[in-house]
């Protein structure tokens, strides 16, 4: 099963403390390790962002920074797991992280699973 | 949080940590059946204890420190070896005297070397295939019995079996727990990868309408694989295994037809592959073309696979490259088989007559006599060279030799059009 998290908070949190980086380069490094990370990534700043909204009939295109938004998707990662909750455990320690070296911070991991094969294809 | 919610919780957390906890408890008590006893001593003990107290901050250390535990007081009721029991009092001693950051930390120097040690053991050869497979999903794979019995179509109880005469073969011909060294180390290393492969094929050989747990054993190879990649990176036969499960896998989803029939890799719809695993399988490749220059077997097979994989649609496909290493994967692994599909090869990139040179040298041999795609080839060959008398004998002979209805028919349908003299209105 494929799961994608997506990292939440709001884009003005600031520059996250070295411990924390040094934390989840290793907690990364463990799921390579573990055989379960797919894929991962942080996204660069709304400033550098657009947005194309269809709405009403019309499409609409927006360049950031997004002030408004109260959250923003800051990262995402991909991995492959045998159930949900490996996913909310795999979240659990991600953001114990957080409050441990960025005592203040606040956000929120959100897990999607992601369709596969099983999804599509012939029902039994 | 319901007591249900942390049981989930509790077996998501043995999943993630079963293997490391066993392997490191092995390493301790040099018993690879001790030591899963052991650790499930810890999980009932965390299943008891963790709905009340919560589950704690780093679960997996509180698991093996329960385990270690339990290991103590086994030895004290066994009176056990005076040394073995001293050997565990001192390191218990030594890890108490550790603050708690300093366990975890020589719990993870080690914990590399261990599991290695449990990757081989599990495979070791003195175990029959079986035994390995089943051993090697419930001490690394972390399944239950019921999963593997469920994921390899036998009786739970079989397995439950396997793996306690896995166990006791292991003890009695006091394998030791460690890491093969020298001459041994390719040979083992090689048992190892058959496993996992096995376990992948399994897992790709299910049909639709089959127990989820089947072709979930694909996912559970891969992860072998790729833990199996981190833990020894400079070989470069496990990256060529690794890039040939992710581009194998990469093609589930367009694998199988809206009726369940399976679909030939070239009339896949392509927008189905998984671009995802197609780009780790291409990673895994280049790790493996960079540590050696020839490649092995895994290797070239993931190569040939990588070279349908970059082709956008099946025109685009690299004949004469996917040819060039039939021809190394010939030398190096040579069967019939493999000839055979080194002439599909070298006729998509030379023209079928140099296709059918080939092929009728196959023609004698004795292990392709049943063999419905030797015929069926030659008979696509004759067909292309405007053969067609010969090509309909060899659709004929194909057709009689296959058991799947519908190859059958499709075989037919290829025979007739041979009699009209022109293509059928259904290619394949």
């Amino acid at each position: 099963m494929r799961f994608m998290m997506l990292v939440k908070h709001a884009e003005s949190s600031g520059a996250p403390p070295k411990e924390l980086m040094d934390a989840i380069a290793k907690l990364s490094e463990e799921a390579v390790k573990a055989g379960t990370m797919v894929a991962s990534g942080g996204l660069a700043p709304t400033a550098a962002s657009t947005r194309v909204r269809v709405s009403r009939g019309q499409i609409t295109t927006t360049d950031g920074p997004f002030t408004e938004a109260k959250e923003i998707v800051g990262g995402i990662a991909i991995f492959d797991l045998k159930s949900k909750e490996e996913a909310v455990e795999g979240a659990l320690r991600f953001m114990e992280l957080h409050k441990k070296h960025w005592p203040g911070w606040e956000g929120e991991t959100e897990i999607r699973q992601m369709y596969g094969p099983e999804d599509f294809g012939p029902k039994t | 949080m319901t007591a249900t919610d942390t049981h989930r919780a509790i077996d998501a957390i043995w999943r993630i940590e079963s293997a490391k906890i066993i392997a490191g408890l092995a390493r301790i008590v040099r018993d690879v059946g001790l030591a899963e006893e052991l650790a499930q001593d810890a999980l009932v003990a965390a299943l008891e204890q963790w709905p009340e107290s919560g589950i704690p901050d780093n679960p997996g250390a509180w698991l093996m420190a329960t385990a270690k535990h339990r290991a103590i007081d086994l030895f004290r009721r066994k009176k056990l070896l005076e040394r073995k029991h001293e050997e565990l009092g001192r390191e218990l001693d030594a890890q108490q005297k550790m603050a708690v950051a300093d366990f975890d930390s020589a719990i993870d120097d080690d914990i590399g070397d261990d599991l290695l040690r449990l990757v081989f053991v599990s495979c070791h050869p003195v175990l029959s295939t079986e035994a390995r497979v089943a051993l090697t999903l419930r001490l690394l794979g972390g399944l239950t019995t019921e999963e593997i019995a469920r994921a390899f179509l036998v009786p739970e109880p079989t397995v439950a079996q396997r793996i306690v005469r896995a166990k006791r073969t292991l003890a009695e011909a006091r394998v030791p727990f460690e890491v093969p060294r020298g001459d041994e180390v390719a040979a083992r290393l090689s048992s190892v990868l058959e496993v996992i492969y096995l376990i992948f094929n399994e897992g790709y050989s299910a049909t639709a309408g089959d127990d989820w747990m089947r072709p979930a054993l694909c996912e559970d190879a891969l992860r072998l694989g790729r833990i199996l990649a981190e833990l020894v990176p400079k070989e470069p036969e496990v990256h060529g295994l690794v890039a040939l499960m992710e581009i194998q896998a990469s093609r589930s989803g367009a694998r199988i037809g809206p009726s369940g029939e399976p679909i030939l890799l070239l009339d896949q719809d392509r927008s189905r592959w998984d671009q995802l695993l197609i780009r780790r399988g291409l990673a895994a490749l280049q790790r493996a073309e960079e540590l050696r220059g020839a490649l092995g077997l895994y290797a070239l097979q993931a190569a040939i696979a990588a070279c349908h994989a970059r082709a956008r649609t099946p025109e685009e496909t690299d004949w004469p490259r996917i040819a060039a290493l039939y021809d190394a994967l010939a030398r190096g692994a040579p069967s019939p088989v493999v000839e055979l599909n080194r002439a599909v090869a070298i006729a998509m990139a030379f023209g079928p007559a140099a296709g059918l040179e080939l092929v009728d040298a196959l023609t004698s041999e004795p292990s392709l006599k049943s063999y419905h795609l030797l015929p069926s080839v030659r008979g696509d060959f004759l067909f292309k060279l405007g053969r067609f008398a010969e090509a309909q004998a060899e659709f004929e002979r194909a057709a009689a030799l296959t058991r799947n209805a519908r190859e059958h028919e499709l075989l037919l349908g290829r025979a007739r059009a041979c009699a009209r003299g022109s293509a059928p209105l259904e290619q394949r």
